[in-house]
């Protein structure tokens, strides 16, 4: 579905991510994972048209996407949830959701689509006249979540869910990343929390210092000498 | 303030402007209402640009002088009335403002505002030069006969206010129509957020152009107020970077990106000046720039949200008066 070939991003002269390949299948859970500053970020928002590359190339579906401005990706069906949430605060979580099906014409549908991610999250009925800013860490980013969903992607970027989360709610954030998965959106992880990122995955990709250092099965990495060294420090 | 009470309110004040002339006849006092009037509708109308868009703009004084000149020009070369000619400006306004927003809007923060900077200095220089304008010297507009379809007023000053004072209430009524509109959220999304908006599918340009475009055609309305009640314009006048700041400071005073903010900043600017410009005269030339420098550096530091923000935390009930919020 997705496939992203040596890819080259860089702040100023600076390179932070040198040659990263991944791909994505229908239906999957693919991570990224590394320590802080590996890049991570830099090649979700690159893959979301936030940052430029310098080389390499986007396809989606065998269509090359890397000359596409970020909102002309999100019609295509690639919905990025940014790491820290950055919900607009000003506005109430419900116009939050709407923006999130700014791209979508089918006001009835959209209405539609608002019930289910409010049925995914309950606790959404209540605050939807709330301002968004005022809400805990927690809650954004179920409400980022939910608002990437308004697009109805069939491919989700989330940037480190578990950014700033109360532990307690990290694992709540991960079931509903599986059961989001389920419903049939493919979903592109980048996270710090490597264990719980290669438990809910399918396959993942290791990056360390801008550039791929192990790619394959979730499970199998989990149980790799370098991931339980490197990252889970067994 | 409850909603009604805010109404009331809105109503009160408009009598009292409506009646301030009549009550107050000495002519140096109603002009400077009527320079109070025009301040507070330019920076209201660069607010939606600079308020709601978050796009510091200063480089707002190349829409008003289009404006100004647009008008002028079709009134002395075709004999067009200046009413029609104030449409004309700020539909040229409107297009030039895309024009140069199309490549300004690339640049994010201090560079966009330096780059309409440029943007004002290079028309001035070309005004300057061109004759066929009036170049340096600048347009004298023929003296009319004193009447409404003229747009020109001889004996007294009391239609300028008036039409100032229109020309405010309606710059305040789109204003208000675009915060609470679509665009207007979208544009408040843009603001804080743009790269999440902009990964929700939000074209940045596209609003930011919309936003500049009208923007542009309210201050250019107010280049042909200023036109008609002068009857000279010159590049110098209408072009500068000077009244560029001024129209963000105005706003910037009373606080960004809210409805009444920049009428109660041109209210408190407009006083400062006239007041220097009262004690010191001639040779206090430019003390008003030492006052508006100052207030920027102040206003930075301790009062970002402008006087509206000061008001709005001293009485939280006051809110129902910001449009800052949701509507």
């Amino acid at each position: 579905m997705l496939r992203a070939r040596s890819l080259r991003v860089c702040y100023g002269k600076v390179p932070a991510v040198h040659d990263v390949s991944l791909s994505v299948e229908a239906g999957q859970i693919v991570a990224v994972v590394g320590a802080n500053g590996a890049g991570k970020s830099t090649v979700l928002r690159a893959l979301a048209g936030l940052n430029r590359l310098d080389a390499g190339a986007v396809e989606l579906d065998g269509r090359r996407i890397d000359g596409l401005r970020a909102d002309q990706r999100v019609p295509l069906g690639i919905s990025l949830v940014p790491e820290g949430r950055h919900l607009f605060p000003r506005l109430t979580v419900q116009r939050n959701l709407e923006l999130g099906a700014f791209t979508r014409r089918d006001r009835a549908e959209v209405a539609a689509s608002l019930e289910k991610v409010v049925e995914i999250f309950p606790f959404l009925e209540d605050r939807r006249q709330q301002l968004a800013g005022t809400l805990s860490g927690g809650e954004q980013q179920m409400v980022a979540i939910a608002r990437g969903l308004m697009s109805r992607p069939r491919l989700l970027l989330l940037d480190e869910p578990s950014w700033g989360i109360a532990p307690m709610l990290v694992a709540r954030i991960f079931e509903t990343i599986a059961a989001i998965n389920r419903s049939g959106v493919a979903i592109l992880l980048v996270e710090q929390n490597v264990k719980r990122a290669l438990s809910v995955a399918h396959r993942a990709t290791v990056i360390q210092t801008g550039r791929v250092v192990a790619e394959g099965a979730a499970d199998e990495l989990l149980r790799s000498d370098l991931v339980r060294q490197a990252y889970l420090g067994l | 303030m409850s909603r009604r009470a805010g109404t009331a309110a809105l109503l009160a004040a408009l009598l009292l402007a409506a009646v301030f002339p009549l009550a107050v006849s000495r002519p140096a006092w109603q002009n400077t209402a009527i320079l109070m009037l025009m301040a507070a509708q330019l920076g209201v109308a660069w607010n939606i640009l600079g308020g709601y868009a978050g796009q510091v703009s200063l480089g707002h004084a190349a829409f008003f002088g289009t404006g100004a000149y647009v008008s002028s020009l079709l009134s002395m070369r075709l004999g067009l009335s200046p009413w029609l000619g104030m449409l004309a400006g700020a539909l040229v306004a409107s297009a030039f403002a895309v024009v140069i927003g199309w490549p300004c809007f690339r640049l994010k923060g201090h560079y966009f505002a330096m780059a309409t900077i440029a943007v004002v200095e290079i028309v001035q220089a070309v005004v300057n030069g061109w004759e066929r304008l009036g170049g340096a010297v600048g347009l004298y507009l023929p003296l009319a006969e004193s009447g409404f379809a003229g747009f020109v007023f001889n004996r007294s000053k009391l239609p300028y206010y008036y039409i100032a004072l229109a020309l405010l209430v309606l710059t305040l009524a789109v204003n208000w129509l675009v915060a609470r509109s679509r665009t207007g959220y979208y544009l408040r999304a843009i603001k804080d957020e743009p790269d999440a908006a902009r990964s929700l599918g939000v074209s940045l340009t596209r609003y930011k152009l919309q936003a500049i475009a009208l923007s542009a055609a309210l201050a250019a309305m107010g280049g042909t107020l200023y036109a008609q009640k002068e009857l000279f314009i010159d590049p110098g006048s209408t072009l500068s970077t000077s009244l560029s700041i001024k129209m963000s400071l105005v706003a910037i005073l009373g606080g960004v990106g809210t409805l009444f903010g920049p009428v109660i900043g041109a209210a408190v600017l407009t006083a400062i000046e006239e007041g220097s410009r009262v004690l010191f005269g001639g040779t206090g030339r430019g003390t008003d720039l030492v006052v508006y420098g100052l207030l920027i550096v102040l206003f930075a530091v301790y009062q970002p949200a402008g006087i509206m923000g000061w008001i709005t935390g001293r009485w939280p009930g006051a809110r129902a008066a910001r449009r800052e919020e949701e509507p």
